[in-house]
């Protein structure tokens, strides 16, 4: 089917034939021909953000939170380069984003235009792909291809830049067709390793899933397979920080996240297993510690749809290239068809050592006084919240990492948070983006105050929209994070890590129009969160907690899986000169 | 132990097989990239070895075939084979990317350069060089009283070892394409 149109009429029509109902952007004068064509037509619904970097935010968090690729569409210039940031997190996350960028005419570009820059030469470190389209006939074949390369294989960002004249001209359009094109990656993984990793875990004596963000991507059903090979053979599990959610937080095998400042058990039996299946997870530095140390007595199996992920950081013994619900479908089969068989004895007794470390509750924590524990506050948002229609985001920081302790994940696509490149400002975009996709669900950013002002602006797209996304923030009018590294590794020098002159943040959202709330003393908590709940519409909770508290358990820099610091007791000297430089 | 069924660049002998014996020995291989020929392809590599901090020794590329718009690139790197199975594998990511061979563990196969030298000099040493190119099998392209310019092809070891000869005869300049390499045999 192929029809004659504008460059700007076909960009709308590829978003529709796509699937598309939503887009997040900001105009400018290279994309004035797409954003009148968006304001003829009823299909798509455009979100005007308040700075492009929330637009492809919001994007990320339409796309985890739906499943389905998240569209931005900004102009050209300083549009483009506000989209970087976004572009870069999505890339480190794998998340399919579809960026369209105005540029400057064709016969303009190069000579230092107006709002002129190379998009795509900027963009092409961190993107996926990314095309400039001259012809306007190319234009309907580049949309569609776009969305193909964005979503196959290994999810991640897509940009295309498109000239002003190539938006005005007319030319073909054609509907999509399934996909000729030459990039199809592998998705069935290799049967001969499927069943040699059958054969390891009939054995294991102490099997470990280690689950990640891949699991997620792979879609629902693959989240599914998930659960029914844990509880089938009873192996415990752990997730990274983006893989939460796959395998519930309620699961009998649930260990708790790895890492940094994961769980004290699940690092633990990182380090003790003896057969470690990595089902979608990237050996990221936050995970393994330091590398010569890692794992030392474990044979290792990698699913992973990347080639290049497999032998990065880590090697492995088992290597499976393939999509996880792909892989995980034919390591179910075949291992049934072998006798549904595990070492269950020693399992067993791996489950006892690994009830010995759980019996130390690393998350334990004292609510005592009139200053609110940021635990404290993560805890009783999760009582009060935990029974409803969740969605939740956060920003970078400590409050993102006792959120993923304290807060359950019961299913994927609920937790959206920026886990590779750890992008301040993520949050607050993201949740409108994740509102948007689901109307009628219960959002919540936990954030910091310092990330959260990073992208404040948002709050106007979030009134025009009425979208009742709640921030929920913890504030300690510090940059907590950066200030518990300069405790642990810089003797308690405070280089720029507190906020003076911060907003009052009750008046902040009433100038915008929203509600504020403000809450210091723990007794006041329960009742404050209820009104937050029940207000309909946009919330700012300033959640006033201890100043100084750290995130544990710790792995150090520099150290092991076995050497978690797990409260301030341990800190004295935990990181040494060689830990230090490392971030 | 089996080799990984991949589609991108599968080989018998794959480029992808992901289980390598990892060494700290640093060794050359000559990668042979098939790529579409689309503004900002040899961007994306080149962009790729140094954003990640790869080597490259030399880089070769030119459309091979026209009317699939494809392009050859020819690249001479260094690394363990940890890197080296890293650039494989990183070089297969890219979208336009359609094929990657690792001729150095592929089989045999041959590696030409070209090469032009100018060489200054009179008397003795213009006769010498003359004679040495004659046995390297260079040829003269340019000359004048003063000097001449060589254009030698062979392997990259074999202009080397031309351009050690010639630097006491009088060596100006030296220009080099880089290796074009392909397997040998059907």
């Amino acid at each position: 089917m192929t029809r004659q149109m504008t460059g700007a009429e076909m960009v709308v029509q590829a978003l529709i034939d796509q699937g598309v109902d939503t887009v997040f952007g900001y105009p400018g004068g290279a994309v004035l021909p797409i954003y009148d064509a968006i304001f003829q037509q009823n299909h798509i619904k455009h979100v005007l953000v308040r700075h492009e970097q929330g637009a492809v935010h919001a994007a990320e968090g339409y796309a985890r939170s739906t499943g389905k690729p998240g569209v931005c569409l900004v102009t050209s210039g300083p549009g483009a380069t506000n989209a970087v940031t976004g572009l870069t997190d999505a890339l480190l996350d794998s998340i399919p984003i579809i960026v369209l960028t105005g540029q400057v005419p064709t016969f303009m570009i190069g000579s230092d235009a107006f709002q002129e820059a190379d998009t795509v030469g900027i963009t092409r470190p961190c993107t996926k792909h990314n095309w400039l389209v001259k012809e306007t006939d190319a234009l309907s074949g580049v949309l569609h291809e776009a969305f193909h390369v964005a979503t196959s294989g290994r999810p991640g960002p897509v940009l295309i830049d498109i000239p002003k004249d190539v938006q005005f001209a007319s030319g073909t359009y054609n509907a999509p067709q399934p996909s000729t094109s030459h990039y199809q990656p592998t998705v069935k993984g290799d049967i001969t390793s499927v069943t040699e990793l059958v054969e390891a875990m009939e054995k294991a004596e102490r099997p470990l899933f280690y689950t990640g963000g891949g699991v997620i991507n792979a879609g629902p059903a693959a989240s599914q397979l998930l659960r029914e090979l844990v509880s089938s053979t009873n192996f415990p599990i752990t997730s990274t920080l983006m893989g939460l959610g796959a395998y519930p937080a309620s699961g009998d095998n649930w260990l708790g996240m790895l890492g940094m400042h994961g769980l004290y058990e699940a690092n633990m039996a990182m380090h003790g297993c003896d057969l470690m299946i990595n089902i979608g997870a990237r050996f990221d530095d936050r995970i393994t510690g330091v590398i010569s140390e890692f794992s030392p007595n474990s044979t290792k199996a990698h699913i992973d749809i990347d080639p290049s992920s497999i032998n990065k950081v880590i090697r492995v013994d088992i290597p499976i290239v393939g999509d996880v619900g792909h892989v995980l479908e034919d390591l179910m089969k075949v291992w049934k068809s072998r006798g549904r068989k595990t070492n269950s004895a020693a399992v067993g007794n791996w489950w006892s050592q690994i009830k010995e470390w759980q019996a130390i509750e690393c998350l334990k924590f004292t609510q005592q006084g009139k200053v609110i524990k940021p635990q404290y506050a993560l805890s009783r948002l999760e009582a009060l919240t935990k029974n409803h229609d969740r969605y939740i985001t956060t920003e970078v920081g400590q409050h993102q990492m006792w959120a993923a302790q304290y807060l359950g994940f019961e299913d994927p696509n609920r937790w959206m948070t920026s886990g590779g490149l750890g992008t301040m400002g993520y949050g607050f975009p993201a949740s409108i983006g994740v509102q948007m996709g689901h109307p009628e669900s219960l959002v919540i950013n936990v954030a910091g105050e310092a990330s959260w002002l990073m992208n404040m602006q948002e709050l106007g797209t979030a009134m025009q929209y009425n979208l009742p996304v709640k921030q929920f923030i913890l504030n300690n009018e510090r940059l907590g994070m950066v200030r518990q590294w300069q405790e642990l590794l810089h003797g308690e020098r405070y280089s720029s890590s507190w906020s003076e002159s911060l907003p009052d943040f009750v008046k902040l959202a009433e100038a915008f129009g929203a509600k504020g709330i403000l809450c210091s003393d723990p007794d006041d908590l329960d009742e404050a969160i209820m009104e937050m709940l029940n207000h309909d519409g946009p919330v700012l909770f300033d959640c006033l907690v201890e100043k100084h508290e750290n995130c544990f358990p710790m792995i150090p820099s520099g150290k092991a899986h076995n050497e978690m610091l797990l409260g301030d007791a341990d800190t004295q000297g935990a990181i040494d000169a060689k830990g230090s430089v490392l971030v | 132990m089996s080799d990984l069924n991949l589609k991108k660049g599968t080989s018998a002998k794959s480029a992808y097989n992901l289980r390598p014996n990892f060494s700290d020995i640093v060794e050359r291989h000559t990668l042979a990239v098939m790529v579409e020929n689309e503004p900002g392809v040899l961007a994306r590599v080149i962009g790729l070895f140094a954003g990640r901090g790869y080597n490259i020794e030399s880089l070769t590329v030119a459309e091979v075939d026209h009317e699939g718009k494809l392009s050859r690139i020819t690249i001479v790197t260094t690394g363990t084979p940890q890197v080296i199975e890293q650039i494989k594998a990183q070089l297969g990511r890219i979208v336009t990317v359609h094929e990657v061979h690792d001729l150095t563990v592929e089989g045999p196969s041959v590696e030409r350069e070209l090469a032009i030298f100018k060489v200054a000099g009179d008397g003795e040493k213009r006769v010498e060089a003359l004679r040495l190119a004659d046995i390297f099998r260079a040829n003269v392209v340019d000359s004048t009283l003063k000097s001449f310019v060589f254009e030698i092809t062979g392997a990259p070891e074999k202009i080397d070892a031309f351009a050690d000869l010639m630097r006491p005869l009088g060596l100006v300049e030296v220009a080099r394409t880089g290796v074009a390499a392909l397997s040998r045999g059907g």
